[in-house]
């Protein structure tokens, strides 16, 4: 075991990371060429972080890298050494995503849940930087997202239900906050 | 699906990358997002024995002018493209392209050294770097070197990098307000490869357009300038005639593959179709 800052460390050997998951510090002892998405399911037992394509075609895998959705499937694990990394287990821990969940359990916006945790990760980064997209914005942001059961529709609807929701919430509280 | 075993190192200056990708000799590779690297290190496209992940050195990023110059540094990610305001105002090109390449979670992570230095045919940016006439600042064991875009995309998945260099910075000429630029892509499905794209960049006076540069991608091996058909229309007005003109030139310029999926007579008429919208789009622009 060594240190990544300094040595050329041998390919068989493992590295001791050390990154904060959903809000807890944690060290893992991984080889340079375990991916991220690996380590959070097989070492930390976090499994709603889904290995699907491993190419970063299908969206399953991601998770939030100090605060922007990325493919844990295209990094390794070594490379998150000093990151945050907020999986799907985190974002429910913390009522954030609470009414999409909601939303997308009432729509049917899930039927094998597999493409789910990544949905709803990239759906939040969606609603955190665009208050109200249109429907063809939601299905752009989620076209690095695979899902083979529902057909999209009930997705984008839960998106375009909760966005709504939100804004009127906003809305109702700017409201109450002038009056 | 897994990488072979490699050696890992975190470079935080250039000199320390250089130094450890010469230790690591023909079998290192640079990692910087990793967007296009790990799926080829998944696949075993790729097998390296030594991964220089330069992600943390500080020289590698931010934006800022020099002179009459944009410095955009190589780990620009791409989903900065869209925010930054330095772009925004004197690289519109690059921001006008970042959209479409590939989806959001890939633009979080992948960089603009990345995507020029692997110069993937079908890539926004390295048709972007042609069109706005960049240069390409790389860093290797004999020191820094400044090389023109025109003379960076040597063939396929091959560029003017030597063994060992490192793409430090892309340097663009300032966007001025006399300066049109138009953007787009034909592709079967959103954020899936284009089927064929181009940029434009054109300096007008009035109506009258004094310097087009034109460059189309998944056209061929390389990034390509459509010279005949900048020809065509450099010193005249957006007029239809010359629109046609230029459309017809591009069968002079370009030379697509015969693909089963994309016959090269399809792939020359789309490309001629996209030519008319964005000069529609340039002459439009008033």
């Amino acid at each position: 075991m060594s240190s990544i800052m300094s040595d050329l460390d041998e390919a068989d050997a493992t590295v001791r990371v050390r990154f904060v998951v959903n809000g807890r510090k944690t060290a893992c002892d991984v080889a340079p060429r375990d991916t991220l998405v690996d380590c959070l399911r097989t070492q930390l037992e976090l499994t709603g972080t889904h290995a699907g394509c491993e190419m970063g075609a299908c969206g399953a895998c991601l998770v939030q890298l100090d605060g922007r959705a990325v493919h844990a499937c295209l990094m390794f694990a070594v490379q998150a050494d000093g990151a945050r990394i907020d999986t799907i287990e985190g974002l429910s821990e913390s009522g954030v995503i609470a009414d999409l969940q909601a939303e997308f359990h009432r729509r049917n916006a899930l039927q094998c849940g597999f493409c789910t945790p990544g949905m709803l990760i990239n759906a939040h980064e969606l609603l955190s930087n665009v208050a109200r997209p249109s429907r063809e914005a939601i299905r752009d942001a989620l076209s690095g997202n695979f899902c083979r059961c529902t057909g999209y529709e009930a997705i984008v609807d839960a998106i375009a239900a909760v966005a709504e929701a939100r804004a009127a919430k906003a809305a109702q509280g700017a409201e109450g906050a002038s009056s | 699906m897994k990488a072979r075993a490699f050696s890992y190192f975190r470079a935080s200056t250039v000199e320390e990358a250089l130094d450890a990708h010469a230790q690591g000799g023909d079998d290192a590779r640079y990692i910087a997002g990793g967007q296009s690297l790990v799926p080829a290190l998944a696949l075993r496209l790729q097998a390296p024995r030594r991964l220089v992940d330069i992600n943390h050195i500080d020289e590698l990023r931010g934006v800022r002018r020099e002179g009459e110059w944009l410095r955009i540094g190589a780990l620009t990610r791409h989903c900065e493209m869209l925010t930054e305001p330095l772009i925004a105002e004197f690289a519109p090109l690059l921001r006008a392209a970042a959209p479409f390449v590939a989806h959001p979670a890939i633009r979080n992570r992948g960089t603009l050294g990345g995507s020029v230095a692997l110069a993937d045919p079908a890539s926004e940016f390295p048709a972007v770097v042609l069109a706005l006439e960049a240069e390409i600042e790389v860093a290797g064991p004999a020191g820094r070197r400044r090389v023109r875009a025109e003379d960076f995309f040597v063939d396929l998945f091959e560029t003017a990098l030597a063994p060992g260099e490192l793409l430090v910075a892309v340097h663009v000429p300032l966007f001025n307000p006399g300066q049109r630029i138009a953007f787009d892509e034909l592709a079967r499905r959103r954020g899936d490869y284009a089927l064929v794209g181009c940029g434009i960049s054109a300096t007008c006076a009035d109506d009258l357009i004094t310097d087009i540069r034109i460059a189309f991608f998944s056209v061929g091996n390389v990034p390509t300038r459509a010279r005949r058909a900048e020809s065509e229309i450099a010193g005249s007005r957006l007029s239809p005639d010359v629109i046609a003109a230029a459309q017809a030139a591009l069968g002079e310029d370009l030379a697509p593959d015969d693909g089963d999926d994309v016959p090269a007579a399809m792939r020359l008429h789309l490309a001629r179709v996209l030519l008319g919208r964005l000069l529609g789009q340039i002459g439009g622009a008033t």
